[in-house]
């Protein structure tokens, strides 16, 4: 008893044995937390890292080409190549299809390019029309007036064997450079 | 009664929480407090609880799905007794919380409540109005329906256009490539999860802070806040003109609180609950999609700017105002507290409450949309067309077909995107109206591709039919006078 005061050193000068275990506990938490943070991290964030893999863009057939009247814009609906259980209708989309001329073709996002809101065509006046904020576009794309400081996104397309086929699965928005890959100027307004 | 003493004895020997809360009821507050302009706080969080506990209820039935939350709320609506009136409960009482939580802010703001030492207790209001905001915003999701799913394509749009960053964080909104199954659930941890529990955190930190410093005395006039002695003034108020919480001041909460409730509870049954719209299928794309009432403002304004202007808009006034709100107490820390003598703190609140109402009530006839079904609709007045000779009425045809109408009204009939029409001609000159149909300009699509030169002049003639009895439509004096002169000469040189 009468020793213990000159081996063990005051707490303010050094550290003492209990505060060093102290320490060493909060590191100890401090690597537990990294390493479960690690998982918890990849899991929070695999809405987009899975993006960059396969997935989320894929090729989607949208019907056979004769279903699309040369000269006319029509809807069609596709449903999304990434589907979950639980999505319910949400996985189905639709896009306007218009056909130029024979395998030359446009296909539209529904989607508004100010906030996305689903723009209906009107054939009579050659417009689509956005119940949102008032956007307007051309029979092509173009953009004719209202908010929107572009045309309408468009989806790459091809035809495999009589079917058209579209590159989509992706909310196209106005930040997304995959909602820009196809912004050549069409053959003709 | 001696036994629940007893059993009360008991439990305090153990808890030992009667002291504390006891102090905190009856801790003097300056009598002046005890006004019904200090009942909102209070009402705040009446109504907070009272969303916890409808929220709760409804959280028995929903399902957050994007499958089956749809049809989960008609369940709720139709087949659960007085599901619908659990529904309009929660609805109504969101909207009654935002409005709440900003009469509280502005009346905090006017009694100068948030300055020394009250500036913490302001900040984390701000955080607690951003965090209703949050509720209010992932609460009309959890309402899947068509105006959610189309709000939720408004808010990826909005997020997109952040620099570089801007589609992955829609990526991580959505949780996913779409909005769909991932969305839902990730919006129903946060409204049900995530902010209440901040909430519940920040709301306690708030209350606390209003026990510890005291609540604002009734602004005087004159009366300067100063760092220095403010706290020594403040005890001495509450010691000479003082008076407990509890009874003196609580009773006006109380009243307050149960007044609230009874109305949320009375537009709930009087109004019912909110929807569901349409399904949430994006195949179904007639609709046009609307924010609830609190966002409507911004749903104008997006409407209304200029487009170069709206991404700038969006991404740097958000975090200004935040900035501009945390930092206010810490500006204007001292001084006069009195809305007497600050005129600028009331005119402030006057523009942004005119601001925003005007904005709102715009947006309740979004006067920029085009009427979808007007063209077909909504007829040509009788008047315009009687008399008019076959090639005005070949081009009121036209104006019908052509959807003129969706932008365009007469007599008040049709959309309102452009101009009304009906009085054009008096206006427009016929080269103006030609130009301005083919090439468009303004706020107007070029018709050009759409309409051939027959459909042009007809049109071109109903529209200078538009003019009012009493005034003759324009005419270019100059081009008469050319024309004329232009006769002139040739009859000149001809003999």
């Amino acid at each position: 008893m009468a020793t213990k005061p000159a081996t063990s050193p005051s707490p303010e000068t050094t550290l003492s044995r209990r505060g060093f275990l102290m320490k060493l506990g909060i590191l100890f938490n401090g690597f537990a937390a990294m390493v479960l943070a690690v998982p918890v991290v990849r899991f929070l964030l695999a809405s987009f890292t899975r993006g960059r893999g396969n997935g989320y863009l894929s090729w989607v057939p949208l019907g056979n080409v004769g279903n699309f009247p040369e000269g006319e814009t029509r809807m069609a609906t596709f449903r999304s190549p990434f589907v979950m259980p639980t999505d319910g209708k949400t996985v189905d989309t639709a896009c306007w299809v218009r056909r130029i001329a024979g395998d030359r073709f446009q296909v539209f996002a529904i989607n508004c390019a100010h906030l996305g809101c689903p723009v209906r065509w009107f054939p009579q006046s050659g417009l689509f029309m956005c119940p949102c904020h008032g956007g307007a576009y051309y029979r092509d794309g173009g953009r004719a007036s209202g908010p929107p400081e572009r045309g309408l996104f468009e989806y790459p397309y091809r035809i495999d064997n009589g079917v058209l086929t579209i590159d989509a699965g992706q909310l196209p928005t106005p930040g997304d450079p995959v909602a820009n890959i196809s912004s050549e100027k069409p053959p003709c307004a | 009664m001696r036994l629940i003493k007893r059993i009360g004895e008991w439990f305090d020997h153990r808890l030992q929480l009667a002291a504390p809360i006891r102090e905190a009821a009856e801790h003097p507050v300056p009598r002046s407090t005890a006004s019904w302009f200090y009942v909102f706080g209070s009402a705040a969080l009446t109504v907070f609880i009272l969303q916890v506990v409808t929220g709760i209820l409804l959280a028995l039935i929903y399902v957050p799905s994007a499958g089956e939350a749809w049809s989960s709320l008609q369940a709720l609506n139709h087949q659960v007794a007085l599901g619908w009136f659990v529904r309009a409960m929660h609805g109504w009482g969101s909207n009654f919380m935002v409005a709440i939580v900003l009469i509280h802010m502005a009346q905090v703001f006017l009694f100068g409540a948030h300055k020394f030492p009250r500036e913490l207790t302001w900040v984390i209001g701000v955080f607690l109005l951003l965090m209703t905001l949050g509720m209010a915003f992932t609460g009309q999701v959890m309402r899947f329906d068509q105006d959610a799913y189309w709000g939720l394509g408004i808010g990826a749009s909005i997020a997109s256009r952040v620099p570089i960053i801007g589609p992955a964080v829609v990526k991580l909104m959505l949780g996913g490539p779409i909005i769909a199954g991932a969305t839902l659930s990730r919006f129903f941890a946060m409204h049900v999860f995530v902010i209440p529990g901040l909430l519940i955190v920040f709301v306690s930190l708030h209350v606390l802070m209003v026990l510890k410093l005291g609540i604002n005395e009734w602004p005087m006039p004159g009366r300067i806040v100063r760092r220095a002695t403010y706290e020594v003034q403040y005890h001495a108020l509450t010691k000479e003109d003082g008076a407990p919480f509890v009874p003196y001041a609580i009773w006006k909460d109380m009243f307050f609180a149960a007044f609230i409730i009874l109305a949320v509870g009375a537009c709930a049954f009087y109004f019912g609950p909110f929807g569901p719209t349409g399904q949430p299928d994006p195949t179904i794309i007639q609709t046009a999609p609307k924010p609830d009432y609190f966002f409507l403002w911004l749903y104008a304004l997006l409407s209304l700017l200029p487009p170069s202007l709206e991404t700038p808009f969006l991404l740097i006034c958000p975090p200004l105002v935040i900035l501009g709100l945390i930092l206010l107490p810490f500006l204007s820390g001292e001084g006069e507290k009195s809305w007497k003598r600050r005129p600028l703190a009331v005119v402030t609140v006057l523009m942004i409450a005119i601001t925003l109402g005007t904005f709102t009530r715009l947006a309740q006839f979004t006067p920029w949309s085009p009427h979808m079904n007007a063209w077909s609709g909504d007829p040509v007045p009788d008047r315009y067309i009687r008399g008019t000779t076959a090639l005005e009425r070949q081009g009121a045809l036209v104006f019908q077909v052509k959807q003129c109408r969706n932008c365009h009204s007469l007599e008040n009939t049709g959309g309102q995107r452009g101009p009304a029409l009906d009085s054009v001609a008096v206006r427009l000159t016929q080269d103006q109206l030609i130009r301005q149909v083919i090439q468009g300009g303004g706020n107007m699509p070029a018709y050009g591709n759409n309409l051939s030169p027959a459909e042009t002049t007809a049109l071109v003639a109903f529209l200078e039919t538009l003019h009012p009895a009493t005034q003759n439509p324009a005419r270019d004096a100059a081009r008469e006078l050319v024309l004329s002169t232009g006769q002139l000469k040739t009859s000149g040189t001809e003999p």
